[in-house]
């Protein structure tokens, strides 16, 4: 396994030096077509430092950046217990140190991407229809691709990659547009030609090189990123034990006519399937993010002796006639059999159950109260809501509700005025000085003997079961103990 | 002679540093297994955890079915008490079956398949089962690499000599228990 990776990075620094290269070469001679006397350097310097600039950034701010990109929310194990289950159990598989964080999205379309420098510092993030569509078996084989990705290490080379693809695009686009809109340049390189023989010659170079440069750049960065699809989806068949969920995830997600909305051309190849477009003919092959996905699938489901790396590897023979395996994957003898189908089926997307749970999964994420009342009916509350009591429309029985209740007891009464957002943070800032002091107690009545949710006064929504036998429960996100009194 | 002296020291420190060398892996794979095997003992111990809440929320619907529960029961405190790896392996092995025939007979309770606690159990001890197995066979192969060392050629004279002794396979015996571990329902 470590073999594969390292030789996976050795591959990998290859395709990263050519770009690299590129991105100086350009700076050079974009420079040394602008500025002839050393202008060369000065545009290597530039290049240099874009490239630089735009790095450490990335590597220091890049997860975060992607995550805000994508409007992704971090969630806590009460959200969606078996999307933190299915993680730990392909972190166990894995054997990574740390738990990575998990995000939700909340969005329609399913996909799901990995990002984090490093595995310690790792998140994966899954739309909220992701967890809609897929019953376990299939959320496991996505997670499991997801978790490849941040054990082979795929997240940094892809952000730098991206970087000096990036990089070469701006410093092109800049140069292009600076000769298509200063009228002067013409005459400075004529003028320049008169001086220097070897000028014109240099400024056809470097256009053609303006022009070339950012579309070998994306060939490598997509030859890249196919690669590390591909290994990734061997990596999770071998996790997971079980390729054949990762292949029913893929079919779903690609049948899915939903498109998601917040990502773009750089961000493209962190996703599990590219999310912007549709696969297109071969024909432009070389510049997609992703394999075609249609290949993923079947690749998966010829697996059927193992799940090795070398049963992945004549899978893919099978299909594609090619390899893909470095040789010291192949070393990976040992022989790993396959899970047994566990026989799981799941309703349709489409049913009106799904959506249901699809809508109280983004409203539970959304800091809504869920209420639900003696008759049965479940009421939803959204976290501004300010009223102390509320009537059910079904039975006209007058609820309270905890928010109040909890609002109340706190001492934040005053910020309810304000909006909802702020009215969130002002709760999360200020019982934490109060609860270093001593951690209090809040009490909570039940309003039912099903499931529900509460608040506390933090603003971390808890989950609480029919069957909680004790009588007081602590809040995971400030400590502060929780006393129950039963319904 | 001080030549042969020389050489004759020379061949002793390299043969003192190719046995510490050796004797250093085999600690450093012992150590491996007893942390492979500890990652196991966490699910183990969460999934003594989870039964008690499991018989909780059942004894409700299964009036019937004393037997059931109470094998599930003692299954578990017995478990709970193994102390030697070779026991505890044997002991969740029964713990395993005496839970494969509870769930066979939750079939027959449709009320208490649906309700909303024992679904949220039901996903928590499939979970369960499944980092078990995971972590099952990372244990697996850490114990291997640690017994192919014990056994292969130069490194089984120091493994003889220092008393380095063969790990058990936590393995899965019955073909019937095989089948167990899927708690899967929905």
């Amino acid at each position: 396994m470590w073999e594969l990776i390292r030789s996976n990075k050795r591959k990998t620094w290859l395709l990263f030096i050519g770009m690299g290269m590129l991105l100086l070469a350009t700076g050079y001679i974009l420079g040394e077509a602008y500025l002839p006397q050393g202008g060369g350097f000065t545009g290597l310097f530039l290049a240099l430092m874009i490239w630089a600039f735009w790095s450490l950034i990335g590597y220091f701010k890049g997860d975060s950046m992607l995550l805000a990109l994508s409007r992704a929310k971090e969630v806590s194990h009460n959200i969606h217990p078996q999307l933190f289950n299915v993680v730990e159990e392909m972190k166990i598989a894995a054997n990574l140190p740390v738990l990575p964080k998990i995000y939700i999205i909340a969005e329609d379309a399913p996909n799901a991407f990995a990002t984090g420098r490093k595995p310690e510092k790792s998140a994966i993030a899954v739309t909220a229809g992701l967890l809609n569509q897929l019953n376990r078996t299939e959320l496991q084989g996505v997670i499991a691709h997801e978790m490849s990705h941040i054990l082979n290490r795929d997240i940094l080379y892809m952000t730098y990659a991206g970087i000096m693809l990036g990089s070469i695009v701006l410093i092109s686009e800049v140069f292009l547009r600076s000769l298509w809109f200063s009228g002067s340049s013409s005459r400075r390189f004529s003028s320049r030609r008169s001086d220097k023989g070897g000028g014109g010659a240099i400024a056809m170079v470097a256009i053609v090189l303006a022009i070339l440069a950012p579309i070998l750049s994306r060939i490598f960065y997509f030859t890249i990123s196919r690669k590390r699809e591909y290994l990734a989806d061997a990596s999770a068949a071998r996790l997971s034990r079980y390729p054949e969920g990762l292949a029913s995830a893929l079919e779903k997600i690609s049948s899915t006519r939903l498109s998601f909305s917040r990502a773009n051309s750089i961000t493209a190849p962190m996703f599990i399937i590219n999310p912007l477009k549709k696969q297109r003919s071969s024909l432009t092959g070389l510049f997609s993010t992703h394999p075609p996905v249609q290949e993923r699938i079947k690749i998966l489901q010829n697996m059927s002796r193992g799940v090795n790396f070398v049963n992945y590897q004549s899978a893919y023979q099978m299909v594609t006639g090619k390899g893909i395996m470095p040789a010291s994957g192949l070393k990976d003898s040992e022989t790993r059999p396959i899970r047994k189908p566990t026989g799981e089926v799941s309703e349709p997307a489409s049913s009106p159950i799904k959506k249901r749970e699809l809508g109280d999964l983004m409203r539970v994420m959304n800091g809504f109260v869920f209420l639900i009342c003696l008759c049965g009916l479940k009421l939803k509350l959204p976290s501004g809501f300010k009223q102390s009591s509320i009537t059910c429309p079904r039975c006209k029985r007058s609820i309270r509700t905890p928010l109040a209740e909890m609002a109340a007891l706190s001492g934040v009464a005053a910020a309810g005025s304000l909006s909802a957002r702020k009215k969130r943070k002002a709760m999360q800032d200020a019982p934490v000085t109060e609860s270093q002091k001593k951690p209090e107690t809040i009490p909570y009545q039940r309003r039912s003997s099903g499931w529900e949710t509460m608040n506390c006064t933090c603003g971390n929504p808890i989950q609480l079961s029919p069957a909680l036998l004790e009588t007081t429960i602590h809040c995971n996100q400030c400590g502060r103990g929780i006393k129950i009194r039963r319904s | 002679m001080g030549l042969v002296l020389l050489v004759f020291l020379g061949i002793i420190v390299v043969a003192i540093m190719w046995i510490v060398g050796i004797y250093n892996s085999l600690v450093r794979l012992r150590n491996q297994v007893k942390n492979a095997w500890s990652q196991i003992d966490v699910q183990l111990k969460r999934r003594h955890d989870l039964i008690p809440n499991l018989i909780e929320t059942a004894k409700g619907y299964m009036k019937h079915e004393r037997e059931t529960l109470q094998n599930l029961t003692e299954a578990r405190s017995r478990a709970m008490g193994a102390d030697s790896i070779g026991e505890k392996i044997k002991a969740e092995g029964q713990l395993s079956e005496a839970m494969g025939k509870f769930f066979v007979v939750v079939e027959n309770y449709p009320d208490l398949k649906a309700s909303q606690n024992f679904l949220a159990l039901q996903e928590e001890l499939s979970t369960t089962e499944n980092r078990i197995a995971y972590s099952r066979q990372g244990y697996n192969d850490q114990v291997l690499f640690l017994n192919n060392k014990i056994q292969m050629f130069p490194s089984s004279i120091i493994a003889g000599m220092f008393h380095f002794k063969e790990e058990e396979f936590f393995e899965i015996e019955d073909i019937k228990e095989k089948e167990v571990p899927q708690v899967d329902f929905s």
